[in-house]
């Protein structure tokens, strides 16, 4: 089972607890009457769909009920950061992905919420 | 000549309880609850009120006289009373903005005993429940099988487990398989 950082809770929590709430950092137009049809259909379906790191927001509904964003590899499945609400996007460029999806699960509880030591220290390990 | 008729309350699953091996449930007596959601200026006049300090750590919770204070979420707490009082009433005179709703009798409790108290619960629930991850005190909204549930650890083997009334026939046949298996 996917392992998912909660900001709120401040710990890794079993990804049932979770949903997706879709893509993050979409701003609502400030006078949504006066936009055209066109922009209001990219603000409102048009979404990037990217393959690779995307930002998402996801819900702890069944925890601590908050909203959060997190930036997560849409390949490995890898969550590389989860951050509060209202928070500014990260720089991607300074988030690596770190192990496996694999590495998360199975870890004693004490090491559970280690951010682990180096970038490829936990690689491999499952 | 009119009848007076008279009106019992049934708490839904009263008086059930299974013994296994190692493990025992048991449906507990109805309680006082309130669900409180309060931003961070009115947490002390709201745990001065309640007599009960209001816990601001994740899955934590404290208890008083009878009354106990579950961390739910950052504004959020499950506040259950098995003394006679009433949480919401204690409420009523804080001025600072915070809302007191009054579920009592919208959870039942049931309580896990015993040394595979924890590996029953396991059976349907995600999170890790070994001492070490949630000690003695720690509270959680989470869930089981299907169902969304809260879980205060009471004592080392023993948990209070409260699910929705209309879940409570679920909760309770799902925790006497598992405590079957736990066995
Ligand atoms: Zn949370």
């Amino acid at each position: 089972m996917l392992l998912i950082r909660c900001p709120y809770c401040e710990e890794e929590r079993p990804e049932l607890e979770f949903r997706n709430a879709g893509e993050a950092h979409i701003a609502r137009p400030t006078d949504i009457a006066s936009i055209s049809d066109e922009d209001f259909e990219k603000f409102f379906f048009i979404r990037s769909n990217k393959k690779g790191l995307v930002f998402e927001r996801w819900r702890h509904v069944h925890g601590c009920a908050r909203f959060f964003n997190a930036v997560r590899d849409s390949v490995s499945d890898k969550f590389l950061l989860t951050y509060k609400a209202g928070e500014p996007k990260p720089d991607v460029s300074t988030l690596t992905a770190e192990g496996g999806p694999a590495a998360w699960a199975n870890r004693p509880p004490d090491q559970l919420n280690e951010k682990p030591k180096s970038k490829r220290s936990t690689k491999g390990e499952a | 000549m009119a009848k007076i008729a008279t009106a019992a309350r049934n708490p839904a699953h009263a008086g059930k309880n299974v013994g296994g091996e190692g493990v025992a449930l048991k449906v507990l007596e109805p309680a006082s609850r309130m669900s409180l959601r309060a931003r961070p200026d009115t947490i002390a006049a709201l745990s001065k009120a309640l007599g009960v300090t209001l816990p601001q750590k994740p899955k934590s919770s404290a208890a008083k006289a009878g009354r106990t204070a579950l961390w739910l979420g950052p504004d959020e707490w499950l506040v259950i009373d098995e003394a006679g009082g009433d949480p919401v009433a204690d409420c009523a005179g804080v001025k600072g903005l915070h809302s007191a709703v009054d579920v009592s009798h919208r959870n039942v409790a049931i309580a896990v005993t015993g040394p595979n108290a924890a590996a029953t619960i396991s059976s349907g629930c995600p999170q890790d429940l070994s001492l070490a991850a949630f000690p003695v005190g720690a509270a959680s909204r989470t869930i089981l099988g299907k169902v969304e549930i809260v879980v205060l650890r009471t004592g080392e083997d023993t948990f209070r487990v409260e699910c929705w009334r209309s879940f409570s026939d679920y909760v309770w046949g799902f925790l006497s398989e598992a405590a079957r298996d736990a066995g």
